[in-house]
């Protein structure tokens, strides 16, 4: 095991990160001893599941599947609802851990009730999950720039955390969206949320697999498609961008920053690494850094764009 | 052309694969297994997830190993009634084994409460001589006898006294315990019966090897939706020790439903039924 040499610090939106990677949002949020354990396995900071004001049972089983390239989900948003998650807010809290409270809703009055409670709470970052299909308006969050315009500003006027939009990669132009998002007001943006969505059938029993069919891809098979949206998305805003998407390895976390990230967010590689992946992560990028003559994760910030 | 890469080390993929049954026994009136035309590495505690197209998808303890791979289901939910209509050549889809499984150890007990006997069957068949306490409701629903007589002493409890003494498999255990020193101690049941016989482990200085359950969703680690404390138990279990028992402050206590809330084992219990 290499020792962690090069100063891998790095401050995202006024939050101290000892590291660049973050859980993202999806794995592993459901309780806050959860959380920590991630945290004590390596990473930066960590992201909750989704939140929304009600609680959600979610899709049925199968839910999620690995299909060789990268994993399907469709779990389908389930969570307890904010004022049972207070609790576990709290507790991630207690322990002075980076916390980001990743919200859903269906109207722009959910999304605000959420990120009032969590600001309350302690968390630190507001992620707002614009990706989820919802029934209220004619569009989705995720494509629609005057919709999420709206929403932006709505949650930016309820609280004084920053607060960060989670953009979904399946639009035309990420470019418009990310432009919208700040012009609103957004303090930062990550990206990308899970690509597709993707279907897998059973040929034996002629069946689509995942009970809700279709479900978003994420892992290895979409890092392409993130360090694009990133690349896209830093030549276009000012403001900072987690990097979200198929990043596995010290490697691609540098690809990531070299593409924009500020941070970089990790999910699926704990299914192909482990939960300690962060702190191999990190010691990977520490010795690339090392060996490559960086000595700082802003040196790298943006490096793939001409100046 | 092979299109199944692996972009690292470890896992391909993790998707249902599709399996004839090949056999079905009724094991009492309400537990039916299922033999499965495939072969599978594992090891006794480990489990599948059993996947019936348009139906839906759940964990289930293998009950044969090595040659055969079989699960035993008791009829419970809405789920295993649809199982209880499959037939022989029916096709379904399983992915596993997962979760970590028993550690084979010399001079053990096994303590097994209704179907919690079922992933500790082909456990015991691996021990050398060990003893064994089952407890059920009544007599019929005591299952795999014949298996679980065939290498051990066998000690039963039921409800009804219908076999055995009349109690639950504890009450053995309590009064075995003190007479007689093992080095490892299995259990598979109701949680708090395992956690019963965790306080019995605990103060006789005994290492307790325990299968515990909660709701699943991925079986892989990555959903966090089975979290005991900051265990999976997909992935860190479904086999726990003494030590990581001690740090779950959850254990006999609470479970989350399918949308993560905490609630008492109680609450719990009465939405999976």
């Amino acid at each position: 095991m290499s020792v962690i040499t090069a100063n891998l610090k790095t401050t995202l939106l006024g939050t101290e990160l000892r590291n660049p990677t973050i859980l993202a949002a999806g794995f592993l949020g459901v309780s806050a001893e959860s959380l920590i354990r991630v945290y004590e396995n390596g990473a930066g900071a960590v992201t909750t599941k989704s939140i929304s004001i009600e609680s959600r049972n979610g899709h049925a089983n199968p839910t999620v599947l690995s299909f060789g390239h990268g994993l399907i989900n469709a779990v389908g948003l389930s969570n307890p609802g904010i004022d049972n998650y207070i609790e576990e807010i709290k507790t991630v809290k207690e322990k002075k851990i980076p916390l980001i409270l990743n919200t859903i809703g269906d109207r722009n009055e959910d999304f605000i009730t959420v990120a009032k409670l969590g600001e309350a709470a302690g968390v630190d970052i507001i992620e707002l999950n614009v990706s989820c299909p919802n029934v209220i308006h004619k569009k989705p969050y995720y494509s629609d720039p005057e919709l999420l315009s709206s929403l932006v500003r709505n949650v930016k006027d309820a609280v004084s955390i920053p607060v960060i939009v989670k953009l979904s990669p399946n639009v035309t132009d990420i470019k418009e969206i990310a432009k919208a998002v700040e012009d609103a007001g957004a303090d930062g943006i990550s990206a990308i949320n899970t690509v597709g969505p993707g279907m897998i059938i059973n040929i034996e029993t002629a069946k689509p697999v995942m009970a809700f069919k279709k479900g978003g891809l994420s892992g290895p098979a979409i890092k392409p498609v993130a360090i694009r949206c990133v690349y896209d998305i830093y030549e276009t805003v000012d403001i900072p961008v987690i990097g979200i998407g198929g990043i596995m390895n010290g490697k691609a976390t540098v690809e990531m920053i070299m593409a924009g990230a500020s941070a970089v967010g990790i999910g699926s590689a704990i299914y192909y690494r482990g939960l300690d992946v962060f702190k191999k992560i990190s010691e990977e990028l520490s010795e690339w850094m090392d060996n490559n003559g960086y000595t700082s994760i802003k040196q790298l910030v943006g490096a793939a764009h001409e100046s | 052309m092979n299109h199944n890469i692996d972009h690292t080390a470890g896992h391909g993929t993790d998707m249902p694969k599709a399996v004839k049954i090949k056999k079905i026994v009724d094991e009492n009136y309400n537990t039916k297994t299922f033999f499965l035309d495939t072969k599978l590495e594992a090891v006794p505690g480990q489990f599948i997830m059993f996947w019936i197209p348009r139906i839906g998808e759940k964990p289930f303890s293998l009950s044969y190993i090595g040659n055969n791979t079989a699960i035993t289901v008791q009829l419970k939910g809405k789920f295993t009634k649809k199982m209880f209509e499959l037939s022989v050549d029916d096709i379904v889809g399983i992915r596993g084994p997962y979760g970590n499984g028993f550690t084979p150890q010399k001079n053990a007990c096994v303590i097994a409460g209704g179907c919690g006997v079922i992933p500790l069957v082909p456990l015991v068949e691996m021990l050398d001589k060990p003893v064994v306490i089952v407890g059920a409701k009544t007599a019929d629903a005591i299952l795999f006898k014949e298996r679980l007589n065939g290498n051990s002493k066998l000690y039963v409890a039921t409800d009804d006294g219908s076999l055995g003494i009349k109690g639950f498999s504890t009450d053995i255990a309590r009064e075995l315990l003190k007479r007689k020193k093992f080095d490892v101690v299995y259990t598979c049941g109701p949680e708090m019966m395992m956690k019963a016989v965790f306080n019995l482990t605990e103060q006789h200085n005994i290492a307790l090897q325990a299968s515990l359950e909660r709701f699943m969703k991925c079986g892989f680690g990555v959903c966090g939706q089975c979290i005991i404390n900051g265990f999976r138990v997909c992935k860190d279990g479904p086999v726990f020790s003494s030590e990581q028992l001690r740090q779950m402050t959850e254990f006999g206590k609470f479970a989350r439903l399918k949308n993560g809330k905490k609630v008492n084992l109680k609450e719990y219990y009465s939405w999976r039924s």
